[in-house]
């Protein structure tokens, strides 16, 4: 019999969160700060909308593009906190998760062999799917002293003939690295002059934090002049409204590129499920009138216990970089002489604490842990404690 | 933005025993700034005692509650105040509260059984000139008080580890 899988697929390792994973889960009464969703249910009218329209026979598919007043609140969403401006009929796709939409929009733009600029550390599917999409993802290493984050001369210096496009996720997972608007539009030129597609991942957009550099706009990057023609932008329910389990995204763009993005949604998914478009549908529409009151309620608790974390870590002796985005920090751990890998390793063996080695996340997370703040401040600070231990007794 | 003031009524309803070094961090406020905040707000009577949630259920601490629903003829010029003032300085009383609707006073009584409570219902409460009625109810059981689930157990449901 021959070898039906596919190399470009069996190429790719698993998640390296994964077998982590694996450990963590033979093991009681650890406590982790592994995580990567937030540690608030859903909040309750969102559960109860989608209760009633189920009990309402609501069970039926929707057009692929989502439920059109959904793509109608969406719109308004985005004009509203994010200056993007975005047709509903014909702009935008509700996806399953952020996950699909990224995987949409590699899949329509990706020829066999083109390259793809993404900054490393970052989220762990990025790569994976431009490979299966067909491309081949440059990894450009982001440095604590740089904020980690990319900057136009580093995309400039990776630009080949076959870069097609620059993945550009921010506030970023792991590293909770933001961009302010200055610093993207100097992005903005350097894509518009190697005329490049950014596919722009805003899953954190609504969770950055009190700093001067970031208070000020909020913008999304297709809203600077000229890239929302480049951008497909994507975003969804997961982070801003402690909606993971419900897997609803959205991507919006260029209309060609999101015709052909819902051909393919069309063809391997049909629609994001109904029950979760209309949870959707409310956390948008509830929020709009209470000014975002749920939203900002998640946003100040993740915002004390960020602090409290990177204090705790600074008091430790670890040098970590000071996150003002997502609700991770990535503290550097060379000092302890340890490997990311044998840090988490033996955190997790010797003291029941559960963290993600940084290079999970690509090669540049090496000598960098990630620890989600999302987690309950009495386990926070016992998990502190435990981590104190540790690095004392190496 | 949220006031200073408002951060540390919001980290303190959260939990009380927050240690005033921790306030500081979360707030990114100074020590200094954060210890005078909290003495204005306990001046002011903004706060006016730190006290635990305490399920008395599951002590050996033999107890028994009861709301009761007072009807009452407000007097002039004081209008509740002053039979309120009379009902709240019993002991047993540990709140009261004017409301709207068919009754006036909202009055949750403690005491140590039955017995106790139906008597300080019979000997103190309805006595007063002023009651005009009473509906006594008992509590059976506590499901959720000032915003903490009694029952069950709170179990968090992610895995432990996610991307």
């Amino acid at each position: 019999m021959s070898n039906f899988i596919n190399p470009r697929v069996a190429q790719v390792p698993p998640s390296g969160i994964r077998r982590f994973f694996d450990i963590a889960g033979t093991m009681k009464d650890a406590i982790s700060l592994g995580v990567g969703e937030p540690d608030f249910v859903t909040p309750y009218h969102i559960r109860s909308a989608a209760i009633d329209s189920i009990l309402d026979g609501e069970t039926q598919y929707t057009p692929n593009r989502g439920l059109l007043a959904l793509r109608q609140e969406i719109a308004d969403y985005l004009a509203e906190r994010f200056q993007a401006s975005y047709d509903p009929e014909k702009e935008i796709v509700v996806t399953v998760g952020a996950s699909e939409a990224i995987d949409l929009a590699l899949r329509v733009c990706l020829r066999s062999g083109d390259e793809v600029i993404l900054p490393d550390p970052g989220y762990v599917s990025y790569a994976p799917c431009v490979t299966f999409a067909g491309g081949t993802p440059v990894p450009v290493p982001t440095k604590a002293e740089d904020e980690f984050r990319i900057t136009a001369e580093e995309i400039e210096a990776a630009v080949t003939d076959k870069t097609r496009a620059l993945i550009f996720p921010y506030p970023n997972n792991p590293t909770g690295a933001v961009m302010n608007k200055a610093q993207m539009q100097e992005i903005a030129a350097v894509v518009e002059k190697h005329d490049l597609l950014v596919i722009s991942d805003e899953i954190y957009a609504e969770l950055t934090y009190a700093e001067e550099e970031t208070e000020g706009e909020k913008i999304a990057f297709s809203a600077l002049p000229g890239m929302k023609a480049r951008t497909v932008l994507i975003n969804g329910f997961s982070k801003a409204f402690a909606m993971t389990g419900w897997r609803l995204g959205y991507a919006c763009g260029p209309q060609d590129i999101l015709y052909e993005m819902n051909k393919i949604h069309q063809y391997a998914i049909m629609c994001a499920p109904r029950q979760a478009q209309v949870a959707g549908l409310q956390a948008l529409k509830k929020n709009r009138e209470t000014g975002y009151e749920d939203v900002e309620t998640m946003r100040r608790s993740y915002d004390r216990r960020r602090r409290v974390m990177l204090d705790a870590f600074r008091r430790m002796g670890l040098d970590c970089f000071e996150p003002r985005g997502a609700f991770y920090c990535f503290p550097n751990i060379q000092s302890t002489g340890l490997t990311s890998e044998e840090f988490c390793t033996r955190l997790l063996r010797e003291h029941k604490v559960v963290c993600v080695p940084g290079d999970a996340f690509g090669k540049s997370g090496a000598g960098h842990i990630r620890c989600c703040y999302a987690t309950d401040m009495n386990r926070m600070m016992e998990a502190f404690a435990r981590m104190g231990q540790f690095i004392q007794s190496l | 933005m949220q006031s200073l003031k408002m951060q540390i009524l919001e980290i303190l309803s959260e939990d009380c025993r927050t240690p005033l070094e921790r306030i500081a961090v979360m707030t990114g406020a100074e020590l200094s700034q954060v210890a005078e905040e909290i003495e204005a707000l306990e001046r002011d009577r903004v706060i006016l005692q730190y006290s635990p949630v305490i399920n008395w259920d599951r002590t050996e601490k033999e107890r028994c509650e009861a709301m009761i629903e007072v009807k009452v003829t407000p007097q002039r010029d004081m209008g509740f105040d002053a039979i309120a003032g009379r009902i709240y300085r019993f002991d047993e009383v540990k709140s009261v509260y004017l409301m709207s609707g068919s009754y006036d006073l909202l009055v949750l009584v403690e005491a140590r059984t039955l017995k106790d409570l139906a008597l300080f219902v019979s000997e103190k409460l309805s006595p007063l000139e002023s009651v005009t009625g009473t509906s006594t109810s008992f509590v059976l059981k506590r499901y959720k008080q000032d915003g903490v689930i009694f029952v069950g157990e709170s179990v968090d449901k992610r895995m432990a580890v996610s991307p």
